[in-house]
């Protein structure tokens, strides 16, 4: 077990830069998830990290040693692929078993820590099959499985979900997150889905164009948003973004009425973020906050709350209404949200200016 | 691909239209051409030398009596041996070096890699009889006539061997080479280890091809030779015409003898050797 750090590592592919020099201190046994847009140099970085791709630039650490220079097997780091990359023609304890193909344990020792490793995951009654004769959960299982037997500082885990169900995947998001509380070990894990994020990371790296936008717990970012790309990324549905206009301390947008706002210093054009959740379908328009009223587009009725797209002065919105309300498509509704429930943002660099 | 295929079999076994029978016919015909010479070639084989020219297929009294000569004589042992031990090590050979070469083209980036890959294809376009020469004065300058080395020496790696493998190793996804190398293998094992039983198709195509073709290899192996004991087998049944008369039944028994391996692998291997035909085809 380790601390690993990153300092201003880069990525080249010739003259493409893929990853810009990032910075990331990540601690002994921490769940680290790095997520963001599809091309954005999560899977380099974690290359990097893994000695599979080498360094352009900076100094990767762990356990305060420079290792830009080390190959993998150096590293003793583990990894997940996306698609499990499980040899198909050895069986389940093979597999399991070829994590420890480098290591000085007898053969009896290794049968059982492949037993073991096989019992934690659910896979003792599988260890004589081949992989073709098992489920995508359970390949996913193996493949962790040939990770954690050989005790690794840090596993690596690259989209390890992204060919599962949806079903599977939420229990497999569960599966890993105990795992990770029972092994303790550190765990860097890849994903360009933000509820994957949300739900396993201890601290989450939100990459864009191979850099690093925040770093936070999933409530830090969900609460203060750095800018508009990381607000609409955090949070499902999306945050709304609508344009307004900031004049002596008012704040002004087409189309709804705004009162009793208190809002961080700023003057000329806003984006206002209205998270879906704290936008309401209410009775009638009025009271403090930002309200307003418009015709309904499209519903989404979920049970235990209803979608509800509307259009609000020029803007499409989505807001929430409980479940049993699901209002005509067509018709008008009004909406309302709280003071303090608001996102401003700078409307020309889109960085966060505060809440109001 | 496969799933195209079988639909398509089965589909044609339901309708018989004109067009289907003109071409089953043909195949027929061709079938019919191919199987004489070697039906005429175990026929003669039973014939004693009396009835060489006596065309009927069914020999009026077959008997095993060349077999018997034929096996008894030392040399053709001798070359049968010769042609099984040539055609196992090239084979061998041809899957060991012809892998490892399209595993680095194909997984490897490095300085060079394409004008190598051209390299080795452009032989492709240079024929055998223009390599003979070359070959037999390298041969002749390094002592390697008359030996098995100097037989074998060409095809230990073949273009087409090399090109094959390396088509098939683009296949191979990286994530498992990658996995391997975190789990600390080297580069040897990873290709040893995973790559090749991932490419178990291919490999058992090349095998068979390379030992087909060196198991008859005829024109090389006979400039090469000149001691009768280093013959091949073919080259050996053609040295039974060369004697004071051609006797015929004893080189149609000899060629019937050397034809069982050649069959055995066909007969034991058919599904590979047409997978391995439809795939070199694809991929090439
Ligand atoms: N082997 C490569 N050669 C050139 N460019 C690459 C290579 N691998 C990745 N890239 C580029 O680097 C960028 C980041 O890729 P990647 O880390 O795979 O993104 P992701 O965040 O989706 O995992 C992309 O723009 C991609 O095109
Ligand atoms: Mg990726």
């Amino acid at each position: 077990m380790a601390k690993i750090e990153l300092q201003g590592l880069v990525k080249e592919y010739g003259k493409t830069r893929a990853v810009h020099g990032i910075d990331l201190t990540i601690e002994d046994g921490e769940f680290v998830v790095f997520v963001g847009p599809s091309g954005c140099g999560k899977s380099t970085t974690l290359r990097m990290i893994a000695g599979l791709e080498d360094i352009s630039g900076g100094k990767l650490l762990i356990g305060d040693e420079v290792v830009n220079q080390r190959a993998p097997k150096q590293r003793n780091i583990a990894m997940v692929f996306q698609n499990y990359a499980i040899y198909p023609h050895m069986t389940v304890g093979q597999n399991i078993g070829f994590g420890l193909y480098t290591s000085k344990l007898s053969k009896a020792e290794k049968q059982q820590r492949i037993a073991e490793t096989g019992k934690i995951l659910g896979l003792e009654k599988l260890l004589d099959r081949r992989p073709a004769a098992l489920s995508g959960g359970q390949r996913q299982r193996v493949a962790i499985g040939r990770a954690m037997v050989r005790d690794p500082v840090a596993f690596l885990f690259d989209e390890p979900l992204s060919n599962l169900d949806a079903q599977l995947r939420s229990q497999m998001r569960m599966e890993i997150k105990s795992l990770h509380r029972r092994l303790g070990t550190t765990i860097v894990y890849v994903t360009h889905d933000q509820v994957e994020a949300m739900t396993m990371a201890d601290k989450i790296v939100v990459m864009r164009d191979g850099d690093i936008l925040q770093v936070g717990t999933p409530t830090d970012l969900y609460e203060n948003p750095v800018d508009v790309f990381t607000a609409r990324f955090i949070g499902s549905p999306s945050m709304n973004m609508v344009e307004g206009q900031v004049a002596g301390g008012v704040l002004t947008v087409e189309g709804v009425q705004i009162s009793g706002l208190t809002l961080p210093p700023h003057q000329g054009k806003a984006l206002i973020g209205i998270r879906p959740h704290d936008l309401i379908v209410a009775e009638g328009t009025g009271g403090a906050g930002l309200s307003g009223s418009g015709m309904v587009e499209a519903v989404e009725p979920l049970g235990s709350e209803t979608l509800v797209h509307l259009r609000l002065g020029n803007n499409l919105v989505i807001a929430t209404a409980p479940g049993r309300v699901v209002p005509a498509i067509g018709s008008t509704v009004s909406v309302q949200a709280e003071p303090g429930s608001l996102y401003l943002f700078d409307a020309a660099s889109e960085k966060a200016l505060g809440h109001a | 691909m496969t799933a195209i295929t079988t639909t398509e079999l089965a589909a044609n076994r339901r309708d018989i239209r004109p067009g289907r029978i003109i071409v089953w016919s043909l195949l027929f015909i061709g079938g019919l051409i191919m199987i004489t010479p070697l039906l005429y070639m175990f026929s003669t084989s039973l014939k004693t030398s009396a009835q060489v020219y006596d065309l009927r297929l069914v020999p009026a009294a077959p008997t095993l009596d060349n077999y018997i000569k034929v096996l008894g004589d030392g040399r053709f042992m001798q070359w049968f041996f010769n042609s099984t031990f040539i055609a196992l090590t090239v084979t061998a050979s041809n899957v060991f070096f012809d892998s490892l070469v399209g595993y680095t083209l194909a997984k490897f980036q490095f300085r060079g890699r394409y004008f190598i890959f051209l390299a080795i294809l452009s032989t492709l376009m240079i024929p055998t009889e223009m390599l003979v020469i070359p070959w037999y004065l390298m041969s002749s300058q390094l002592g390697w006539l008359n030996s098995y080395w100097g037989i074998m020496f060409p095809g230990m790696m073949t273009a087409f061997g090399t090109f094959l493998m390396k088509q098939f190793f683009e296949g191979v996804p990286n994530d498992f080479l990658e996995a391997a190398r975190v789990d600390g293998l080297n580069e040897f094992t990873i290709w040893w280890k995973i790559a090749m039983p991932m490419v178990v198709p291919a490999i058992s195509a090349l095998a068979i091809f390379t030992f087909l073709g060196n198991w008859t290899a005829f024109f090389w192996p006979l400039i090469v030779t000149t001691s009768k004991e280093l013959y091949t087998l073919p080259v050996g049944i053609s040295s039974f015409s060369a004697e004071s008369s051609i006797q015929w039944e004893l080189i149609m028994t000899g060629a019937a003898i050397g034809t069982i391996p050649t069959l055995l692998v066909f007969l034991l291997l058919q599904r590979y050797i047409v997978r391995g035909v439809m795939l070199a085809g694809l991929k090439g």
